[in-house]
């Protein structure tokens, strides 16, 4: 049985996010996080950290032992701060741990069911909840592609049936005329479908970053005012909160509205050569949390180049401390800030896809999942050794994984098709 | 006229066709009194159409009927003539064993099997109506008025409910060639309630084989060293033959569109809905106007019989031109036709009334099997043979029914998916309507089911001894493989690819390479040389899909506990409060008779799922 996770508190930024645990490895999960099984039904402050032992987040554990819970099996239940990065860093350890997963819509309420934990009653409650989670949710998503979008999607489902149908037919119909070798226009198809899927997954995440916020990182060697130029832009933007985050101790995060988008800019440690360890380690998370971020502002002095291996396309470079050169951006005085705001929404602006909305994390892991089992199904395709049942078995499960977008695929509309597309029967 | 005294039965089959005679026989093993009452003796255990058993998604039906000790894979291993593994060259779970049968042969096993059962009573009696008192089945009225009463009733009256056969513009009531139609208990059905709608199938015209030019024909041999149905048995018990093979032509195709309007088929005379897998020559012709050639099997129908079986060139035109067309084909330019080909329309019962045990729901006591609920195959027929007969069984002697569930056989697929999707043509097993298929394969449905059947009680003492030799020479052996250890210095020296620098492998996991065969693994431990080969060979096939299958074991997990959760026969959908009323009218409609069901209904949530589950456990609780 699967150990399953999911956030019980809504998405985006609050003071908590309720994190729940349900399964035979919570407790796994909560000595791997805090380091400790905490007391059950006490809050216990605790430190989170991940394999590394990088610190997430001081939070606060509860535990619930089996049969006195929620759902009636262990549960855990961390109360993050509410930072978005918290809780996907925290989710990214979880999800690491064999037998996790995250839950499926409704999967929580069904285990307080099954081990009556909860009554009819209490369920109907939840029932819109549940709802609008799923079907809804599906119609929406589905809606919400239009043009090329949408006949993408059913151009996919379209392929996905056709490379069944191929498959199917040689081999329930092998005594038949059904054409020996059918791989060569499988494999025409399948790649058609992996190669847009992977698109949408690119695609996806930017919409993810819509909602979540896009990250701008502020890059530069020690002392050249960036510690400034964050303070300017969080004292003169509506900044929507500020916090030193628990992510690292090393990189400070202000969230801002910048012309509509949600972005958290990032100071981080001064890049340079040094003997200091401990320096050198915050160095090194700098440029990790430089390189992972959407965009970088790379802050140098006259005289100075910005790093190469970590600039990026679109990439800003400013010259710094323009009170003194007259050139680029002054956090002391203000000057160029908003020069750099408006490249800044300009370029982000570009970025947020107007085609696509695969944003919620459950379509993007379904994309995911197909993306893995066609590429499995293209390397089935390639050896020979590998038998057709087996290459049939990755696109039908790759089928399956995008049910939630697809609708469902039906072994009578692979019929069909086979069916049209052969004389067969004796 | 024979006449019984009253309730004399536990369980009444009508029907003595593969569906029938599998009920009674299954209906015996569970210890029921039973009786087959059918039109005729003589007639039990024919085949009416092609004289072959088995094939993909067939063969596995078989074996799973072999492994709940049913008769009719031993029957056709008797009568075996051509045994050929179908898909050889592809992988375990989807090949197929299929045979051809003769006809005389088979038919003479079945009855031997029949009247060797004591507690077996065989009637020649038409029936027209059941008896319905006291809300359940209590047996059924022949025409002559007399009763036989039984606690249970199974139906399988396979083509012929209101069955017409069809030769060009002629058309006669018949259930099968040569024998009268079931029309009285046509109209009770109806009388009862129950949707009844109308299918078709076709036979092609029978050959004598004397007059057939064999000498240019491309034949078609038995495999050399055949893979028979039954568990128990390990070769063939008389000669194998050849099939010959040979096409139409555009002769035959003009002949054909010439004639079409004369057709029974497109004559506007029909109908019914034939299946697409089985269309008849006219239709290939039409729906396939571009293909210059179809493939005929000729295949001959038993060893002491010339008559042979054109398999391809099933038809509805009339006698003579049939003549014509069979003549336009190398080879048969003399043949003689000894029996015409035809087309038949018959009625069915939307199996959708049908619960999972093959009862109807609401005729308690009453089940059907066969082609009465729109399948087409003598496999598909005596797999619901066996589950109606088990089921009305059980419910003579007043035990729970008892469910094949999709995650554990095609028995249980087939089941399944008549019951929750009805059909829409004669319905035909296919490996890919197993979702499992990479676990339900026909050469480990004794692992899957002899162990059901023996606690069920069906399993007879030879078989079941038999299987617990098998399974524990399987699973000594499987350990020994799983704790032999090979450093992959080793591994790769006997020619199976693996990295060098990775772990050390068991011999079983060896196997489960795609190039891991029997024989490197018995080169690594040549112990094995004295092995038997055949449980090698068995390991060899399970584990080749040892990774899938422990991907597939969660799916199959929760589909299990799904199936496992049933729905109450009589539990109202509407007005459950959340439940929106469109899901709940499909939901009465559909009627799923446990939660997996219900989950494939269209437009089903999670949350409406979540719901049906919380008002059954809250009605188990508040009746506890």
């Amino acid at each position: 049985m699967d150990t399953i996770f999911a956030p019980a508190t809504a998405r985006g930024r609050a003071g908590i996010a309720v994190l729940r645990v349900s399964g035979p490895r919570a407790n796994i999960v909560a000595k791997m996080l805090a380091g400790r099984l905490p007391e059950p039904r006490l809050a216990s402050l605790c430190r989170l950290r991940n394999s590394e032992g990088e610190l997430l987040d001081e939070a606060l554990v509860l535990r619930f032992e089996a049969g006195a819970s929620f759902t009636g099996q262990d549960v855990i239940e961390f109360h993050l701060h509410g930072g978005i990065a918290v809780v996907r860093a925290v989710q990214q350890v979880i999800s690491d741990i064999s037998g996790c997963r995250l839950a499926e819509p409704g999967e929580f309420t069904r285990l307080a069911l099954e081990n009556g934990r909860l009554d009819l009653a209490e369920v109907e409650g939840l029932a819109d909840l549940i709802d609008a989670e799923t079907e809804g949710q599906r119609k929406q998503a589905v809606r919400a592609f239009t043009g090329s979008a949408s006949s993408a999607i059913s151009s996919w489902r379209e392929k996905l049936v056709s490379a069944l149908a191929l498959i199917e037919a040689t081999i329930d119909f092998a005594d038949e005329e059904v054409p020996v070798d059918v791989r060569p226009d499988v494999e025409v198809l399948v790649r058609g479908v992996f190669s847009e899927v992977q698109d949408h997954i690119d695609k996806t995440k930017r919409a993810e970053r819509v909602r979540e916020g896009f990250e701008v990182a502020i890059v530069g060697s020690p002392n050249v005012g960036k510690s400034t130029l964050l303070n300017a832009l969080a004292g003169r933007s509506a900044a929507i909160t500020s916090e030193i985050a628990g992510t690292t101790r090393d990189v400070i995060e202000v969230r801002m509205d910048v012309d509509g988008i949600a972005v958290t800019f990032l100071d981080t440690a001064g890049l340079r050569e040094t003997q200091d360890k401990i320096e050198r380690v915050g160095i090194e998370r700098a440029i990790n949390r430089a390189r992972a971020s959407d965009l970088r502002i790379f802050l140098i002095e006259s005289g100075e180049y910005a790093p190469a291996e970590l600039v990026q396309d679109e990439d800003l470079i400013v010259g710094a401390k323009a009170d003194r050169s007259g050139l680029g951006v002054s956090g002391l005085t203000g000057f160029g800030v908003d020069l750099l705001m408006a490249d800044v929404a300009r370029i982000l602006e570009n970025r947020i896809p107007h085609d696509a909305h695969f944003s919620r994390e459950r379509h993007r892991r379904a994309l995911v999942r197909a993306r893995d089992e066609l590429s499995e199904a293209l390397v089935a395709i390639a050896a020979r050794e590998q038998q057709d049942e087996v290459l049939s078995e990755h696109i039908w499960t790759a089928v399956r994984a995008l049910e939630a977008i697809l609708g469902k695929v039906d072994i009578e509309a692979v019929l069909d098709d086979i069916f049209s597309r052969f004389c067969l029967g004796k | 006229m024979f006449h019984v005294k009253h309730s004399d039965f536990d369980v009444v089959v009508v029907g003595g066709g593969h569906a029938g005679v599998e009920a009674c026989h299954a209906a015996v093993r569970m210890g029921a009194r039973t009786a087959l009452l059918t039109l005729k003796v003589a007639s039990i255990g024919v085949m009416s159409c092609n004289p072959a058993i088995g094939g993909l998604g067939k063969g596995h039906l078989v074996r799973e009927i072999d492994a709940l000790d049913g008769i009719m894979g031993r029957v056709a291993d008797k009568a075996g003539i051509q045994f050929r593994l179908l898909n050889r060259r592809k992988g375990p779970a989807v090949q197929g064993p299929r045979t051809q049968a003769d006809r005389e042969i088979y038919k003479t096993e079945v009855q031997s099997e029949l009247s060797s059962l004591r507690d077996l009573t065989i009637l020649e009696a038409e029936v027209d109506d059941v008896i319905f008192e006291r809300g359940r089945i209590r047996g059924v009225r022949l025409t002559d008025g007399s009763e036989v009463r039984s606690k249970a009733c199974v139906l399988t009256t396979g083509t012929f409910l209101g069955g017409m056969i069809h030769i060009g513009s002629e058309r006669r009531a018949a259930g099968r060639w040569g024998e009268d139609p079931s029309n009285r208990l046509a109209d009770r059905l109806v009388d009862l309630g129950l949707d009844l709608g109308r299918l078709k199938t076709g036979t092609p015209p029978r050959l004598d084989g004397r007059t057939i030019d064999w000498s240019g024909l491309e034949m078609q041999p038995a495999d050399e060293e055949p893979t028979l149905f039954s568990f128990l048995h390990k070769e063939p018990f008389f000669q194998q033959i050849a099939c010959g093979i040979t096409h139409t032509n555009e002769v035959t195709h003009e002949i054909i569109r010439a004639n079409l309007d004369q057709s029974a088929l497109y004559g506007g005379h029909i109908e019914g809905k034939g299946p697409r897998y089985c269309p008849s020559v006219e239709d290939k012709i039409v729906r396939f106007a571009e293909k210059s050639s179809h493939q005929i099997f000729l295949e001959p129908e038993g060893l002491s019989t010339s008559t042979v079986y054109p398999n391809g060139i099933s038809t509805s035109l009339p006698a003579d031109v049939q003549e014509t067309l069979v003549r336009s084909i190398v080879g048969l330019e003399d043949a003689q036709i000894l029996q015409p080909g035809y087309a038949i329309e018959y009625d069915y019962v939307d199996p959708r009334a049908l619960s999972l045990s093959l009862e109807l729901r609401t005729l308690p006591g009453l089940y059907l099997a066969g082609q009465i609920n729109g399948t087409t195959g003598y496999e598909e027929a005596a797999a619901q043979g066996l589950v109606a007969g088990l089921n009305a069984a059980a419910s003579a002697q007043e035990n729970d029914p008892i469910h094949f569930l999709r995650s554990e056989s095609y028995i249980g697929v087939l089941v399944d998916d008549l019951t929750t999707r009805g059909v829409s043509e004669p319905y035909r097993m296919f490996t890919s309507r197993a979702e499992f298929r990479l676990s339900l394969r026909a050469d480990n449905a004794d692992q899957r089911l002899t162990q059901k059947g023996i606690d069920l009680g069906c399993v007879g003492e030879t078989r079941k001894v038999a299987f617990l030799d098998r399974l524990c020479e399987l699973d000594t052996l499987r350990d020994r493989l799983q704790s032999t250890k090979f450093h992959p210095k080793d591994i790769s020296e006997v020619g199976v690819k693996v990295s060098n620098k990775g772990p050390s492998r068991s011999a079983w996991d060896v196997l489960s390479f795609p190039d891991g065969s029997l024989d490197a693994v018995r080169r690594l431990m040549p112990e094995l040389q004295k092995v038997p080969f055949d449980a090698l060979e068995q390991l060899k096939k399970d584990a080749t899909y040892s990774r899938y299958l422990e991907r597939q074991s969660k799916d199959i997990a929760m589909l299990r506990r799904d199936e496992l959760q049933e729905i109450p026969k009589d539990f109202v959908f509407r007005g459950l409060p959340g439940l929106s009323n469109e899901i709940a009218s499909k939901l009465e409609d559909v009627r799923p008779s446990n939660i997996a069901q219900a989950s494939r209904v269209e437009g089903m949530t999670p949350a409406a799922l979540t719901l049906i589950l919380a008002k059954i456990r809250r009605a188990k609780r508040q009746s506890a």
